[in-house]
């Protein structure tokens, strides 16, 4: 028998087109494209410019979401931050008319953030080599996907050759185990990751989230852990497929037709071997996790909500808490907030949303306190305005957009302005990310949803859960 | 790309760790479909206040700042979004190397795929760096060695880059060159 193989391990090596030497990194083949609005054009100028078609369209799934505006067209028009943006939404339709590649544009009831809509659709699938873009690739992991970003020149390659180059990343298992505690969510358990191995800890490794608090979530949850991966400097975060992979995989539109128990029986055997090594092994207490929100200008930066700000450790900790407006010493529970954001790669699924408004089902967001609610995509705005969750966000006082990234980072205009503080679902609180001079704490959607009624930091242990009447 | 054997520079210092995409350029910028001409968007928000006026103690706004080829910056530099905008906003700025004591990932691919060569020291060869901005250093591509106060380090640079830097080469030649191997994974995949 051969040497135990990880999960990591057996993906790589069923994509070597051509193997590491000493002369050149491997080929790896990639089964899956996902293009956007914002990285593609210059990829396909190159196509043109070579005169070479787009290898494997059949491979390509574009979307439109990132200079998308968050409102409804208004006289028919739809309201983008500049003209340029409109062009470049306007570039990909053309670009994916002229080189046969399925879009789902304004048109489409699958159109949302790229990485809400390939799980949606039932194209990230177990086993897959996925690439966009896109640094938050990292998402489609949690269907134990080998799924990472990359730049606009690779877009070109793999658009022209469905190839990359590429030196092959260590492995890095993490694993949290026992029971997590009243209140805690994904994006708590991956914020606690990020903090533990650090911001750049990841950098040159794919991780592999294990242990029995990372079976225990959700798709969706573990798609909240792997989007995260990158943010600790990671190429890719991914979870063996099981159980909970199939239930949700099985009636996806694009896997119909398909011998589904065949795939399933594949897609099982991927599971890293019992011996499988990893370059580094990480262990995590699920139990020591609490509900946490960042406070400095890097996701490395978390504490738990009922925590004080710790002393900075360099000049860069200083300029961060100088950047936020906070004090050392401190608790962050009670900072005060003035915008809340719902939405993002990270945490805009329907789960998040339902999350979300069982905070603020029946009550009010604060004054002064202005609360946005992005759904990842418009099967996720389809489902949660049948649960009527719209309407609970809506009459809490919050907006309800139209799908897309929008104050995540600001691209179309959803900003947050100079000097608010924003707490956020998104997964990047660097300086100005928002908008200029925009301050982000990021949180779990609970956390973040119990902020907004208290118009402070607040800890969503401390709030009333209201049971929704699920459709 | 623009061929690179050995480059003498004084160098620009931005001591700062974990700058990431979004301050190397702003998302605002990108709702381009152009790759060039991203000199005035790099370090967009460190350069210039809200209304467009040049921040005086920003070293990026000194008049010699173009002239310096080697950007020397804090660990973890590049952290952050894929967007490939940002290596072009430092070469379209003037800068063609990168030296920190450690580069994100896809910041540093992408950086290699236009011609800006990453170049990772150890901590302590990184902190001299930081402590002497304007310091005289050469980067030796053939040799893989930066040079600096009268020392010669060696730094990681594989094979592959290097040839690719020398003569000015980008990497979609050489895969579209492998294409009978792509056909034939394809049809071993496919079609069992």
């Amino acid at each position: 028998m051969s040497q135990p193989q990880s999960l990591f391990d057996k993906i790589w090596a069923a994509h070597e087109v051509q193997p590491e030497s000493s002369r050149a990194p491997a080929i790896l083949y990639i089964d899956l494209h996902l293009i956007h609005e914002v990285t593609s054009p210059q990829g396909f100028d190159v196509l043109r410019e070579r005169g070479i078609p787009v290898r494997r369209p059949g491979r390509t799934l574009g979307t439109i979401d990132h200079s998308t505006p968050t409102l409804p067209p208004r006289d028919g028009v739809r309201p983008y931050v500049t003209e340029q943006a409109r062009i470049q939404v306007e570039t990909l339709k053309n670009n994916c008319e002229e080189f046969g590649i399925e879009l789902h544009g304004w048109d489409s009831p699958h159109r949302g953030i790229v990485h809400v809509i390939g799980p949606e659709l039932g194209v990230s699938q177990p086993g897959l080599t996925i690439v966009c873009g896109d640094s938050h690739t990292s998402t489609h992991g949690a269907f134990g996907a080998l799924a990472f970003g990359i730049g606009t020149t690779q877009v070109g390659h793999v658009l022209a050759t469905q190839c990359l180059l590429m030196g092959r990343p260590k492995s890095m298992r993490v694993s949290v185990d026992g029971e997590t505690g009243k209140g805690v969510t994904a994006k708590d358990i991956v914020l606690h990751i990020i903090n533990h191995i650090g911001v750049d800890g990841g950098t040159g490794h794919v991780i592999e989230y294990a242990g029995s608090a990372i079976r225990g979530l959700s798709m969706e949850g573990r798609m909240t852990v792997c989007n995260m991966s990158i943010e600790a400097g990671a190429r890719a975060g991914m979870v063996a497929p099981d159980a909970t992979t199939l239930d949700y995989l099985r009636d996806r539109p694009k896997l119909q037709g398909q011998d589904f128990d065949a795939l399933a029986e594949r897609w099982l055997a991927l599971a890293s071997d019992a011996d499988a090594s990893y370059d580094r092994d990480v262990q995590i207490d699920a139990a020591e996790i609490a509900p946490r929100v960042t406070y400095g200008t890097h996701p490395g930066m978390s504490i738990p909500v009922d925590g004080v700000i710790p002393d900075p450790a360099s000049d860069s900790d200083r300029k961060a808490l100088e950047y936020m407006g906070l004090d050392s010493n401190r608790p962050i529970s009670g900072h005060d907030i003035d915008v809340v954001f719902i939405g993002s790669c990270t945490n805009s699924r329907i789960e998040d949303l339902r999350e979300a408004a069982s905070v603020v089902a029946g009550k009010q967001v604060a004054d002064g306190v202005d609360m946005l609610v992005v759904p990842g995509s418009e099967q996720v705005r389809i489902q949660a305005e049948a649960e009527g969750l719209h309407q609970i966000f809506e009459n809490a006082g919050a907006q309800w957009r139209i799908p897309g990234c929008s104050m995540c980072l600001g691209m179309n205009g959803d900003i947050v302005s100079p000097g608010a503080t924003a707490i956020s679902t998104s997964n990047r609180n660097f300086e100005g990310r928002q908008g200029p001079g925009a301050r982000t704490l990021l949180a779990s959607p609970a956390t973040a949803a119990a902020s907004a009624l208290a118009g402070s930091v607040a800890d969503p242990r401390t709030v009333e859960i209201s049971t929704l009447e699920v459709a | 790309m623009e061929p690179m054997t050995r480059l003498t520079s004084t160098t620009l210092v931005l001591p700062e760790e974990n700058i990431d995409t979004d301050q190397i350029i702003p998302a605002r910028y990108l709702t381009t479909t152009a790759s060039s001409g991203f000199a005035d968007a790099a370090f967009r928000d460190w350069r210039f206040d809200a209304n467009d006026q040049p921040i005086g103690d920003c070293v990026l706004n000194e008049p010699d700042a173009p002239n310096r080829k080697i950007l020397v910056a804090g660990a973890n530099f590049g952290c952050g979004s894929s967007r490939e905008h940002a290596p072009w906003a430092l070469r379209d700025f003037g800068f063609r190397v990168v030296v920190s004591s450690r580069i994100a990932d896809i910041f540093s691919g992408n950086a290699r795929n236009c011609g800006v060569l990453p170049v990772v020291v150890s901590e302590e060869d990184n902190a001299w760096l930081l402590a002497n901005p304007g310091a005289e250093v050469t980067v030796d591509v053939e040799q893989g060695t930066i040079e600096f106060n009268d020392r010669k380090v060696a730094f990681e640079l594989d094979e592959f880059s290097r040839y690719r830097f020398m003569n000015g080469q980008d990497v979609l030649g050489y895969i579209l060159a492998q294409g009978e191997a792509i056909d034939a994974y394809e049809q071993r995949v496919e079609n069992p």
